[in-house]
C-alpha cells in the first residue's frame, strides 16, 4: 500500500492537472464563442453572394464551365482538415481515419490520390507515411483569414482545370452544435450546381466583361467561399471538441482526487491506530 | 442642385466595411477603373486588386481591396470584396514585410504556381502600401 506521503503527493499533482485542464476548457469556450461569431459574420456575405450567383445562373441558358466538368477518375485530391493542436478528443483521429478510408476507396478504384493537409495534425500523420502530400497549411487557425481559403483553393483549382486531377473532396469536422461534431466528406470539384435556384423575376444585368467571363470568375469565388466555410466550421468544431474533452478530463481528475482523499484518510487512520496500539502495548509492558 | 444619393454596401467574408448613402463609388474593374453614380442600370462585374473610393461628400474615402464582385441593382450597389481595409486601418509595416517576403520568394522559388502566387502577394502588398501613402 502507498505511503501517506506518496498519496499526498499524488493528490497535489492531480489537483494541478485539474487546474490546467479547467483553464484549457475556459480558453476553448472563449475561442468557441469567437469561432461562432466568425461564422455569423460571414453569413450576410454568403447570402448576398448566393443571390448574385443565382441571378447569374438564371440568365445562363446552359451553364458549362471547366469547373463543372465531370471526368473519369484517374487522379483524386483529398483535402484533409484537422486542428493544429491535440487535446481535443477524437477530433483529429476521426479526420485522419476518414481520410485514409477515402484514399483507400479511390485507390481501390485504381485512382491516384493526392492529399492537401490543413492543420498540423494531418500534416504530421500523412507526411510521415506513404502518401502523396502536395501541399500543407499549418498554424492557420489561430488567426483565420479569408486569404488562407483562397490560397488553399489555389492549390488544386489549376490542377483541376489543367486536368491533372479529376475530383476534389474535402474531409472535415462539421460543427453541428457545441456538443455534436460530425465528420463530413464534401465534393468541391467538379462543382455540383445545386447552387441557389435562379430568381425568375430578375431582369438581366449589363456585364463587363462578357457574361461567360464573369460567370467563370464568380464560380471561382464560389469555391473560395466553400473552402472558407469549411475552415470556419472545422475551427468551431475543434474548439467545441476541446471544450468537451477538457471538461471530461477535469471531471475525471476530480473523481480521482476524491478517491485518493478516501485512500489518504484510510492510510492516516491506519497509521494512528498503529501508533496508539504501540503506545498502549508499550505502557502495558512497563506496568507488567 | 442637390446631388442624388444611392445605397452602397461593402462587405468582406469577415465583416461589414461600409453601409450608407453615397454620391458615387469607384472600383478597380478588371478592364479599367469605373465609377458608378445614382440611377445606373443593373450591372455585374468583377474587380481586381486596387482601390475602392466612395464619396459621401466632397472628400472621397479610400478602401484598399484585393478584388471581388460588384453588383449594381436598382435598389443600390453591393460590393463583395475578398479583403478590404480603410486607409486608416492599413498596417504599413505588415504590408512592407509581406512585400519583402514576396520579393524573396520571387527570387528563390522556381515552380510556376509559387511564382504566380508570390506575384499576387506582391501586388496586394504594393497596393496597400500605395493607398496608405496617399
Amino acid at each position: 500500500m502507498a505511503t501517506l506521503r506518496e498519496i499526498r503527493r499524488r493528490i497535489a499533482s492531480i489537483k494541478n492537472i485539474a487546474q490546467v485542464t479547467g483553464a484549457m476548457r475556459v480558453v476553448a469556450a472563449a475561442r468557441l464563442r469567437r469561432a461562432q461569431e466568425n461564422i455569423l459574420a460571414t453569413r450576410p456575405f454568403a447570402e448576398k453572394f448566393n443571390t448574385i450567383l443565382g441571378h447569374l445562373i438564371a440568365q445562363i441558358e446552359n451553364p458549362s464551365h471547366p469547373l463543372l466538368e465531370e471526368r473519369e477518375l484517374h487522379h483524386v485530391c483529398l483535402i484533409s482538415v484537422s486542428a493544429d493542436r491535440g487535446l481535443c478528443g477524437s477530433f483529429n483521429s476521426n479526420v485522419i481515419r476518414a481520410t485514409t478510408q477515402r484514399a483507400q476507396h479511390y485507390q481501390d478504384q485504381g485512382a491516384d490520390v493526392m492529399i492537401v493537409c490543413v492543420g498540423r495534425r494531418t500534416r504530421d500523420y500523412f507526411a510521415r507515411r506513404d502518401y502523396n502530400v502536395i501541399a500543407e497549411y499549418v498554424n492557420i487557425f489561430r488567426q483565420l483569414e479569408f486569404q488562407t481559403a483562397v490560397d488553399i483553393v489555389g492549390e488544386f483549382e489549376h490542377l483541376y482545370t489543367d486536368k491533372r486531377i479529376d475530383k476534389v473532396e474535402v474531409i472535415y469536422n462539421n460543427f453541428k452544435s457545441a456538443i455534436l461534431q460530425t465528420i463530413l466528406v464534401e465534393q468541391l470539384l467538379p462543382l455540383t450546381p445545386e447552387v441557389p435556384t435562379g430568381d425568375e423575376f430578375f431582369l438581366d444585368y449589363l456585364y463587363e466583361p462578357r457574361q461567360e467571363a464573369i460567370f467563370e470568375l464568380v464560380l471561382a469565388k464560389h469555391l473560395n467561399m466553400q473552402m472558407w466555410k469549411v475552415l470556419l466550421d472545422s475551427n468551431a468544431a475543434e474548439q467545441a471538441a476541446r471544450m468537451a474533452a477538457m471538461e471530461n478530463a477535469t471531471r475525471n481528475a476530480n473523481d480521482l482526487i476524491d478517491q485518493l482523499i478516501l485512500e489518504r484518510n484510510r492510510a492516516r487512520q491506519t497509521q494512528i491506530t498503529t501508533e496508539i496500539s504501540e503506545i498502549v502495548s508499550g505502557a502495558a509492558a512497563l506496568e507488567g | 442642385m442637390l446631388e442624388k444619393r444611392f445605397h452602397v454596401e461593402i462587405r468582406t467574408p469577415q465583416r461589414l466595411i461600409y453601409e450608407g448613402e453615397v454620391l458615387s463609388v469607384r472600383a478597380p474593374g478588371i478592364l479599367s477603373s469605373f465609377e458608378i453614380l445614382a440611377g445606373h442600370i443593373p450591372f455585374l462585374t468583377v474587380f481586381d486588386i486596387g482601390e475602392i473610393r466612395i464619396r459621401e461628400s466632397d472628400t472621397p474615402q479610400s478602401i484598399a481591396t484585393s478584388g471581388g464582385v460588384f453588383e449594381v441593382l436598382r435598389t443600390g450597389v453591393t460590393v463583395l470584396a475578398d479583403t478590404a481595409e480603410w486607409t486608416y486601418e492599413l498596417d504599413v509595416e505588415r504590408a512592407e514585410a509581406a512585400r519583402q517576403r514576396a520579393i524573396e520568394r520571387l527570387a528563390s522559388r522556381d515552380s510556376e504556381i509559387d511564382q504566380m502566387r508570390a506575384e499576387a502577394a506582391l501586388a496586394r502588398a504594393a497596393n496597400r502600401i500605395k493607398i496608405a501613402s496617399q
